[in-house]
């Protein structure tokens, strides 16, 4: 590996690392959309600098999609979208924070301790034509799973969006649940 | 390399776990689990780039990932626009009572 993709997986790695971060930071809720989508094209360029451009550019392209969703019902559904006022919408805090430190530090601990077989992708190597290959030939039955599994997916979504429900309307008496305080909380 | 990647990968997780505790939102919580699903992109590359001299069965894990992260994405909005219609609840705090 040359210095240059060194230094762009660092580079990057970093990018996606705090763009990450920073979704659980800002005060709207589309910016923490873009954000994600951010450290998704983060990630998507180290997987193009570590030889799986087709994996790379398939994750960027699928989140730019799945982002622009997500803005969009975060608008629909939250408050504050465009985050002209301040937003702090946690709960159990110090908990989050000690798993998030937590399970990093043991992920951590694993990559640094565990011996890897050093076995990396030969020079000249085409892993994208590879990766063609494989999944048109014999591991065609998992990509055709795949695909069925993303068709049931559909059906389901719509069936379990839907505005009919099994009674009626899923809406009928619907009535917004108000918020309760926190037992022994201020 | 291949422990620099596992870093970034294990920091991308971490910073997931915390947003899928933390945040009250739903839409928000299924961000946290779409940082832990990317940081498991990346470390699938890793083992694959690094371990199995170039194996495509390793790429081919991959896209079983992705796959199942539109499953999740598409389960997920779906269900927050299912729990919106019935209880108009948009945060895991209106959710408490199941009851009624």
């Amino acid at each position: 590996m040359s210095a240059l993709q060194t230094f762009g997986i660092v580079i990057f790695g970093v990018g996606a690392v705090v763009s990450g971060w920073l979704v659980f930071r800002t005060d709207s809720m589309v910016r923490a959309a873009y954000w994600l989508m951010a450290s998704f094209v983060a990630v998507g360029a180290i997987l193009v600098t570590l030889d799986s451009q087709f994996l790379g550019l398939i994750l960027i392209l699928m989140m730019a999609g799945e982002m622009t969703i997500m803005a969009i019902f975060m608008v629909m559904f939250m408050m504050n979208p465009a985050g002209l006022n301040p937003m702090v919408m946690v709960h159990q805090h110090r908990t989050a924070i000690a798993a998030g430190v937590g399970s990093f530090l043991l992920l951590a601990t694993v990559a640094l301790v565990a011996d890897f077989p050093a076995d990396p992708v030969p020079l000249g190597a085409d892993p994208t034509a590879e990766l063609g290959f494989e999944l048109l030939g014999r591991s065609m039955l998992v990509f055709e799973s795949a695909g069925v599994a993303l068709l049931a997916v559909m059906i389901g979504a719509v069936a379990v969006a839907g505005k009919w429900g099994r009674f009626g309307d899923a809406d009928a008496g619907s009535v917004e649940p108000e918020l309760e305080p926190e037992e022994g909380g201020s | 390399m291949i422990e620099v990647i596992l870093l970034i990968s294990a920091a991308i997780f971490g910073v997931g776990v915390y947003g899928a505790l933390s945040q009250q939102s739903f839409v928000m919580i299924m961000m946290g689990l779409e940082l832990m699903i990317n940081a498991t992109v990346l470390a699938i590359v890793a083992f694959w780039w690094g371990t199995t001299g170039g194996d495509p069965r390793g790429q081919l894990l991959v896209v079983v990932v992705l796959a199942v992260m539109a499953i999740e994405a598409a389960m997920g909005f779906a269900l927050v626009t299912a729990v919106y219609r019935v209880r108009k609840a948009d945060i895991t705090e209106k959710l408490k009572r199941l009851r009624n």
